[in-house]
């Protein structure tokens, strides 16, 4: 049986399965979400988590996520 | 800052080292030629921005971060009607209320794109959203220590824009009027006088209404100017596109070739020899 995670992503909380083997990383858990990587950038628990770290970053219940992209702004 | 005018009246490109006799000017390194840098924000949709900021001619274009809906993980994006690989994008942080707000929000534009030069705003509440000095410093601060190349909006105070300067930013942004009121450049005194005292590249950021409004900027002698309402809240914002693009050309030849002296009285263009009698 997988954990589940609890994360507060873009200000919601939200709840994940991790992987049967291991855990849930930034790059899983983006996989999951079904977004493309390079237009998104991550920040976990107020630090930045760098593109070339997505698939060594593990998530953990109560981790605070943001998850943001360039829009329309003056 | 200024550029120079040769005798045939070519601008010379001062700002870039070297006489291209190109008008173009130069900030953290990068070098162009349109004086106009546009907004993305509040139009209609994203094909009107594409077409509106294609129309004025801008190389640069602020843009905002915000959070991903995650319920629409394939919305279009931005990118997809303004190419990045085209644009200059120039992130904000409009909607920071606090210094704090405004250094996560650049690392992750950082992030999301590769840019170091970015556009600092520190805002008050509304219905001002005046620049909060103290905050603008703090974060200021943190990001030139950072790495980040900062263009800063600002009050229209002078020690302020000196201070800014001093720390390392890299373009001085004051306010013509508050953002998106479109009241126009209600300080033409003070942002000349301001400008006297700044050497980096120094820009009206918000207020702007309409092209006259934008044209005087220029002709106070302003390296650019940064606008977003005007055009995406005009009845036809690719119109206004075009009309900004013309009246940023048409202020800044007016700049370069030094307007005449105001004159209480008339003084008649025509002879007032050999009239008939």
């Amino acid at each position: 049986m997988s954990d589940v995670l609890t994360l507060l992503l873009n200000g919601e909380n939200r709840q994940f399965e991790a992987p049967a083997r291991g855990a849930l990383s930034v790059l899983g858990l983006l996989t999951e979400l079904g977004l493309d990587m390079r237009k998104v950038a991550v920040e976990r628990n107020e630090e930045i988590v760098p593109r070339s770290h997505y698939a060594e970053t593990w998530l953990a219940s109560g981790d605070q996520l943001e998850i943001v992209h360039f829009i329309g702004g003056g | 800052m200024d550029q120079v005018v040769a005798a045939d009246g070519t601008p010379q490109g001062k700002d870039t080292g070297k006489d291209t006799g190109e008008d173009t000017w130069t900030v953290a390194g990068r070098t162009f030629r349109s004086r106009l840098i546009v907004g993305t924000g509040r139009y209609k949709d994203l094909e009107e921005t594409g077409a509106a900021i294609a129309a004025s001619g801008a190389e640069i274009v602020t843009v905002a971060v915000r959070r991903v809906n995650l319920s629409d993980p394939k919305a279009p994006m931005l990118q997809d009607f303004v190419d990045p690989k085209a644009y200059t994008y120039l992130p904000n942080t409009a909607g920071c209320f606090t210094a704090n707000e405004a250094v996560r929000t650049l690392r992750l534009a950082r992030e999301a794109g590769g840019w170091n030069l970015v556009k600092l705003e520190v805002l008050g509440p509304p219905p001002l959203l005046y620049p909060d000095m103290r905050g603008t410093f703090e974060a200021a601060e943190v990001l030139i220590k950072d790495g980040f190349e900062v263009m800063v909006y600002c009050a229209d105070d002078p020690l302020a824009a000196k201070r800014l300067e001093e720390m390392g930013c890299v373009a001085i942004m004051p306010l013509g009027a508050p953002i998106g009121s479109g009241l126009g450049v209600q300080n033409p005194a003070m942002i000349s006088m301001m400008m006297e005292h700044v050497t980096v590249p120094f820009l009206v950021d918000a207020g702007v209404g309409t092209a006259s409004d934008a044209a005087i900027a220029m002709e106070l002698g302003c390296t650019a100017v940064l606008l977003n309402s005007a055009i995406a809240h005009a009845k036809h914002p690719v119109l206004m596109a075009r009309a900004m693009k013309h009246a940023i050309e048409a202020g800044r030849l007016a700049y370069l070739a030094g307007r005449m002296p105001r004159r209480m009285g008339a003084d008649p263009s025509s002879p007032l020899t050999g009239l008939i009698r």
